[in-house]
This record gives structure tokens, C-alpha cells and sequence, in this order.
């Protein structure tokens, strides 16, 4: 079924809604200014592999390290294609 | 009474703001005082409304006791003078950063009499995250709705009326950089400052599930949170987590109480999450109110962009021929500028200064002419190169793109503890250090700008390089460019190793994590570009002409006192003294004073050496390589390209550290350097066999 997957696996031009934010209070309060909280929908833009991905979280552009995306888990959509 | 904001006279509070623009920073007198905070998440506009409002009419300095930019303006209205604060742009009000800590200190301790939340319309969702905290604060709040023009032109339609009733605050609708919406913020200013009662705003609620929790807290922290903190908001920080207001909390609790609080908030570490989605949820319900269509394609033009621009190697290649553009710019045409300054402002005054002033003391002449006009010189030749290079910071800024080179660079920049925005300043610091430390302000890490600017001392700027490739000519002839490049090399390789020592071992403190936003492109406002220049360039010339001016005064002094000539003068003493650690890099007593002078200017080092080492009747190039051996050369270039910064760049760290300490620990790690350099050329040189 649809489990939650780490940011960092999900493609460019792949959508998800956030599940859970792992990590320090700090951390998890700065993504939440953010927009990244659960419940929230999530489109990856680019993601190359390597170096920080770029997402679009309610309505705005943000770019995330690595290490920081693989801390969201993120439900991936099942698209028309999937 | 007040007037109504709608039947308000066309003589309107506008006309008076920046029209009347006095350079005098203060308020005028005999009218009320309203004072308002502009609150916002960065990148919304809120800049563009505050130099809109108050034009040269305002003071940038810093706040008490940091580095944080502090902006402070009048405004005249009719009836009354608004003092608007420009609080920093923060996303949150929870003490992530320092400048989060800031916006809510003044809040909460200063009382404004209101909050103007500037807020992009375009982003409604993520921006009234920040209203949902600031409801929390004791203030009255106006929503200040920017960039309608924009929200407009992607097909979003909102209805403010709506939103201001969901709300419970006043909404305008504006376009800043149009000066569209400006005139009725005003009066909504005016009309809320004198009856504070009508504002009555609906405030999130929190999810049921901690509501008797946050119920609880309130309890216990009792009458034990002192003025000007409010239960209510000191028990839903503890809730998020926010470490300021623990430690506060545990400051004001009695032991017993504080464990009490500590184990209920241990129980429920998962609220932050709760409070946050729950403001989300309350935020999501307003805006399927307000905005009617939302035809937003999927394939805007910033995405379109940013297909390139965020490319990690089409990115790279993109913002290194940016880069290029703007080193060409600024130098191509500063530079030319600089001279035409030097030769018919400095020069050509100095002549007339000396020629006025010899037949009374030739003495006085000199000290004026070259110790004090020389020192005011050198600042006014800063002007064009400054201004040049705050321009072209600005259009990468207010474009947006400033974001995008941080992204692509900050892989790379990560790694000895800098920012993707260190990379410009310090890329243009080839040209000249000053502009490359004044120019960290776009950081907005505070860590990694005082880093950049510790740092960018060791980036060879013009005036090193001249004397570089003009000695190096002088002495290794055709290897003269593999000389060179080596030690730009080590320039550079040791700005990364000091970078990584300092971030790994002196400043240590948490990596921040790397979440930024992209902001929209958008064309560039020449308004706001203009005063970013004339700010930036008024810090500058301000602050740093008195260390500037004393500095060259004090050297020519020194280099003159007692005898009148630079080698029976103090300097040259203080040089003899020195020269058991010139002995390590192979130096005698006048290269140690080639290299002092050069603390005034860089170039001065050449100057100087023509001076001590002169022979009648050859030219420099010629004597200098009979009197020094090659190996002392090569340590003489590499001590000198290493050596402590010249006396504009240090008043420029001074500045923008706000520390004589942090100033005076990077001079002295800079001349460790220098001799460490030194004498390893020499060392390396030697081993190669180069004469000694």
C-alpha cells in the first residue's frame, strides 16, 4: 500500500503529502514556519540526486539539504501514470 | 475624533512623507507620536514599503548589542508623525534566530502602538503563519496584503473583504513598488493608533488534543511570568518547544513548579507539530474563503528559469558568467573612475594643499598633504568601486536570483562553514577587500557572514596583485607567472583551511540546517536599488573615514618622526626590532618595513622598498633584484599577500563586526599567517635550490 517514503527519494515532478517531520524541536519548528508540517501537500521541482532538492510547499519555492529532506516522510501520490 | 480613512482630503498624509525628506534623522516635534512596526517573512516587500514611506528620512544601524540591521524612519502625516521600526524578516516568531528573538523582543518590551504584517499576496498560506503567531502578541495588527499586482497577473483573486472579516484585522490591498495601496495603509494606521478598541481579532484556535495541556501550563506558570510577558503566550512557546522561553520559565518557576512543567511538557514533546499543523488548518479554512480562482500554470516563468538557474552545473555555469559580468562591470568601470578621482580631487588638491602650506611649515604640508588628505583620499576613491558593486548586489537581490547563486554555491561553501551568498562578495574581493567585507551584509546567516568577513581578507585583491606580478617580473623572470599563480593558489587554499579550522574549532556552535526559499523573479525597482546603494555606501564612508583618516595620519608619522626620512624614522626602528622574526622568512630590517607600510595601503610596499633599496640611477626593477636574494623574495610576496589587511578593509571589519575584538583576533590570525607563509617560502625556496 501507500507507505511514507524519505523526501529525498521522491523525483522531479512527483507530489506527496507530508506524514511526519523527524528531528530536533528547533529543526521541526523552522520547517514548520516553513509550510512543512503534516497534512501538507508537497511537489518535488528538481531533485538530481545530489546537492539540495527544491520542492513547492503551500504555494512557495524552497530549496532543502539532503540530510534535511530525508528527515520529512512524505506519502507519494499514486499518479495517473504510476 | 479620527477621520475616516475614506473621506480623507487629497492634501493626503503621503505628500508629506518623503517629500519633505530632511537628511536630519528625528522626529518632528509637536504632533503625536504613532510608533509602528513593519513585521513580514522575508522577501515579501516590506523594505520597498519602508524606504517607500520614510525615503532618506530614516537611520540604518544596528540593534542594541548585535549584528542584526536595525532601520528606523519617520513618516508625517497630517496629524501625526508615524516612527516605523523595520523589524528583521523572520518566517516565525519562535527563537530559531537571532533576528526571530529580535522581532518579538520588540513587541513584546517596546510595545508599538501597531504592527503593519507586510505580506505577499501571492503566498497568502505561508504568510498568515506568521499572523497567526503575531495575534498571539499584545498589539494591535494591520494586514498589510502586497504584491496584488503580481497575485493578479497569475490569475488569483482575492477578496479582502472577506479576509478582513474572517480575520478580524484590517486588510489592505497593495503594490509597493507601485506605490499603489500606500496612501490607504496610512489612514488605516491613523484610524486603528487612535482607537486601538475597534481591534478585535479572531485567533487561532489549538487543536482540542492540547488545549487542557496548554490549560494546565497557564495554571502553573501562575503569576510567576513577570510584565510584559503574558501566560497564554509563554505557555504556548513552551509547548513549541522554544528554548529562549524555557530558560526563561525556569528563571521565573520555583524548583518544584519547574519540574512539574518540565514533565508535562516532556509528556507532550509532539506539540509543536500540533500547534503548527493546527495554525495550517485555521490558515487553509481563510483562504478557501478569499480566494475565489486559482489558475495558477503549472510552468511559470520563474520556474522556467529555474530550470537553469538551479541546474547544478548550467546553474554554476550561469552565476560564474554573472559573476564575470559584474567583476568586468564593476572594475571596467570603477576603476577608470577611481583614477580620474584620485588624480583630480586627491592629487591635484594636494598639490595645491602643499604649495599653500610649505613656505609655513613644509613639515605641516607634509603631514597634511600626505598623512591626512592621502588617508580622506583613499575613502573618496572607495566611492565609484562601492557604488558600482552595492548596485550590482542589489539587482542580483531584488531580482531574486541572489537566492538562486546561494543555492547552486552552497554545496561548495558549506564545507569550511560558509554560505551559497558568501560566494559574490568574496569572488569580488579579488577586486578590493572592502567592498567584499561590506558586501557579506547579504548573508543572512549571522555565523557565516562573520565568517566571510574574518575571511576575506586572505582573497588577493588588485593592489596585492600588482605588487605580485610587478616583483615577481622583477625577479623570476620567465617563471615570473607560475610564481604568481602558486601563490594566489595559496591565498585561496589557505582561505579554505583557516575557514575550516575557525568553523570547525573556534566558532563551533549547530550547523544550521539548509532550508531557504526561491523567491519570484521579478524586474528589478530602481528605487530600491538606489537606496540599498546610498545606504550601504553612507555606512561605509561614515563610519570608517575616522579610523581611515587616523590610521594613514598616525603611519605618516611614524615614517617620518624623528629625522624626516623614512630610514631613521620610528618605523624603521620598530622595523630593526622586528627583524629576528624577519630573520625566519629571510628578511633584513627594511623588507619588515615594506611590509608594515603596506598596512596603510597595499601598494605602499613597493613604494617603500624603492625608497630603502634605492641606488642612484637604476630603476627599481633593476636594483631591487642585486640587493635581495630570490628566496627572500618569494617569501617577501607570499608574507605580503598573507599580511594583515590594509587600514580601509580593517575599519571595514570593524564595522561590520561591531567588534574591536573579533577585529583585532582576525589581525592577529592573519600576521600568524603571514609569518607562517613567509617562512615556509622561504624554506620551500631554499629546498629548490634558489639562491638565499
Amino acid at each position: 500500500m501507500d507507505s511514507a517514503v524519505p523526501l529525498v527519494m521522491l523525483g522531479p515532478g512527483e507530489e506527496g503529502t507530508i506524514v511526519e517531520c523527524q528531528g530536533g524541536h528547533g529543526f521541526v519548528s523552522r520547517l514548520a514556519a516553513m509550510g512543512f508540517t503534516p497534512g501538507s501537500r508537497i511537489a518535488v521541482l528538481s531533485n538530481y540526486g545530489r546537492g539540495p532538492l527544491l520542492v513547492r510547499v503551500h504555494g512557495s519555492r524552497v530549496a532543502l539539504g539532503r540530510g534535511e529532506a530525508a528527515k520529512i516522510l512524505v506519502r507519494p501520490e499514486v499518479g495517473p501514470n504510476a | 475624533m479620527p477621520e475616516r480613512g475614506n473621506s480623507r482630503p487629497q492634501a493626503s498624509p503621503v505628500a508629506g512623507c518623503h517629500g519633505e525628506a530632511a537628511a536630519v534623522v528625528r522626529p518632528p516635534e509637536g504632533k503625536r507620536l504613532i510608533k509602528v512596526a513593519l513585521a513580514g517573512q522575508p522577501n515579501v516587500g516590506k523594505s520597498t514599503l519602508f524606504n517607500m514611506l520614510t525615503g532618506l528620512n530614516q537611520h540604518v544601524g544596528n540593534w542594541p548589542g548585535k549584528t542584526v540591521e536595525q532601520k528606523l524612519g519617520y513618516c508625517s502625516l497630517q496629524e501625526a508623525t508615524l516612527e516605523l521600526v523595520d523589524l528583521p524578516g523572520t518566517y516565525s516568531l519562535t527563537a530559531n534566530s537571532e533576528e526571530e528573538r529580535i522581532a518579538r523582543d520588540y513587541i513584546i518590551k517596546e510595545r508599538p502602538d501597531l504592527v503593519v504584517l507586510v505580506a505577499d499576496a501571492t503566498n497568502l498560506e505561508r504568510n498568515l503563519y506568521l499572523l497567526a503567531e503575531l495575534l498571539l502578541l499584545p498589539a494591535p495588527i494591520i494586514l498589510a496584503l502586497n504584491m496584488m499586482d503580481v497575485a493578479a497577473s497569475e490569475g488569483l483573486e482575492i477578496n479582502l473583504r472577506a479576509l478582513e472579516e474572517a480575520l478580524g484585522v484590517p486588510v489592505v490591498g497593495m503594490s509597493a513598488v507601485r506605490n499603489v495601496g500606500v496612501r490607504e495603509l496610512l489612514a488605516k494606521i491613523y484610524e486603528l493608533a487612535c482607537d486601538p478598541s475597534t481591534f478585535r481579532p479572531v485567533r487561532p484556535q489549538m487543536r482540542p488534543e492540547h488545549r487542557h495541556i496548554l490549560a494546565q501550563l497557564e495554571v502553573l506558570l501562575g503569576e510567576h511570568v513577570p510584565h510584559p510577558y503574558e501566560p497564554h503566550w509563554v505557555a504556548l512557546k513552551l509547548l513549541e518547544g522554544d528554548a529562549e522561553v524555557t530558560a526563561l520559565a525556569q528563571q521565573w518557576l520555583p524548583p518544584e513548579t519547574w519540574q512539574q512543567v518540565h514533565s508535562l511538557l516532556l509528556r507532550h514533546e509532539d506539540a509543536i507539530l500540533d500547534i503548527a499543523g493546527g495554525r495550517y488548518e485555521w490558515i487553509e479554512g481563510i483562504v478557501n474563503r478569499v480566494i475565489s480562482s486559482r489558475r495558477r500554470s503549472e510552468f511559470s516563468l520563474t520556474d522556467r528559469i529555474d530550470r537553469y538557474a538551479t541546474h547544478p552545473f548550467w546553474g554554476v555555469l550561469l552565476l560564474l558568467a554573472a559573476a564575470t559580468l559584474s567583476f568586468l562591470l564593476v572594475y571596467s568601470l570603477g576603476s577608470p573612475l577611481q583614477g580620474l578621482l584620485e588624480h583630480y580631487l586627491v592629487e591635484r588638491l594636494g598639490e595645491w594643499l602643499f604649495s599653500a602650506l610649505a613656505p609655513i611649515s613644509p613639515w605641516l604640508a607634509g603631514f597634511v598633504v600626505d598623512g591626512v588628505l592621502a588617508g580622506a583620499g583613499t575613502m573618496v576613491t572607495f566611492v565609484p568601486i562601492l557604488a558600482i558593486f552595492f548596485a550590482v548586489l542589489g539587482v542580483f537581490e531584488d531580482t531574486g536570483y541572489m537566492a538562486r547563486a546561494a543555492f547552486v554555491m552552497d554545496r561548495f561553501m558549506h564545507a569550511i562553514g560558509l554560505h551559497g551568498r558568501s560566494f559574490l562578495p568574496l569572488l569580488l574581493g579579488f577586486g578590493c577587500n572592502v567592498p567584499a567585507v561590506v558586501g557579506t551584509r547579504i548573508i543572512d546567516s549571522q555565523r557565516a557572514r562573520l565568517l566571510s568577513v574574518l575571511l576575506a581578507p586572505l582573497v588577493p585583491c588588485t593592489a596585492r596583485l600588482g605588487v605580485l606580478t610587478t616583483l615577481s617580473a622583477a625577479f623570476f623572470g620567465r617563471k615570473a607567472l607560475v610564481v604568481s599563480m602558486s601563490l594566489i593558489g595559496a591565498n585561496v587554499l589557505s582561505l579554505a583551511a583557516l575557514g575550516l579550522v575557525l568553523h570547525r574549532f573556534i566558532m563551533r556552535g549547530e550547523q544550521l540546517a539548509f532550508i531557504m526559499e526561491l523567491p519570484l523573479y521579478h524586474s528589478p525597482n530602481v528605487r530600491t536599488i538606489a537606496l540599498f546603494v546610498w545606504h550601504h555606501m553612507r555606512a561605509f564612508l561614515v563610519r570608517a573615514a575616522t579610523i581611515i583618516v587616523a590610521a594613514s595620519a598616525g603611519m605618516w608619522l611614524l615614517s617620518t618622526l624623528p629625522t624626516g626620512e623614512i630610514s631613521g624614522s620610528y618605523l624603521a626602528a620598530f622595523g630593526r626590532l622586528l627583524s629576528p622574526v624577519g630573520q625566519i622568512m629571510g628578511f633584513d630590517w627594511r623588507l619588515m618595513v615594506a611590509l608594515l607600510s603596506s598596512f596603510v595601503a597595499k601598494e605602499n610596499s613597493l613604494a617603500t622598498l624603492s625608497v630603502l633599496y634605492a641606488e642612484p640611477g637604476q630603476a627599481v626593477t633593476q636594483y631591487l633584484p642585486q640587493a635581495i636574494t630570490q628566496a627572500t623574495a618569494l617569501a617577501f610576496l607570499a608574507a605580503q599577500m598573507l599580511f594583515i589587511p590594509c587600514v580601509a578593509t580593517v575599519a571595514a571589519i570593524r564595522q561590520e563586526t561591531r567588534s574591536w575584538r573579533w577585529t583585532l583576533a582576525d589581525i592577529g590570525l592573519l600576521l600568524i599567517l603571514a609569518i607562517l607563509g613567509g617562512s615556509a617560502a622561504y624554506r620551500v625556496a631554499l629546498l629548490l635550490g634558489l639562491p638565499g
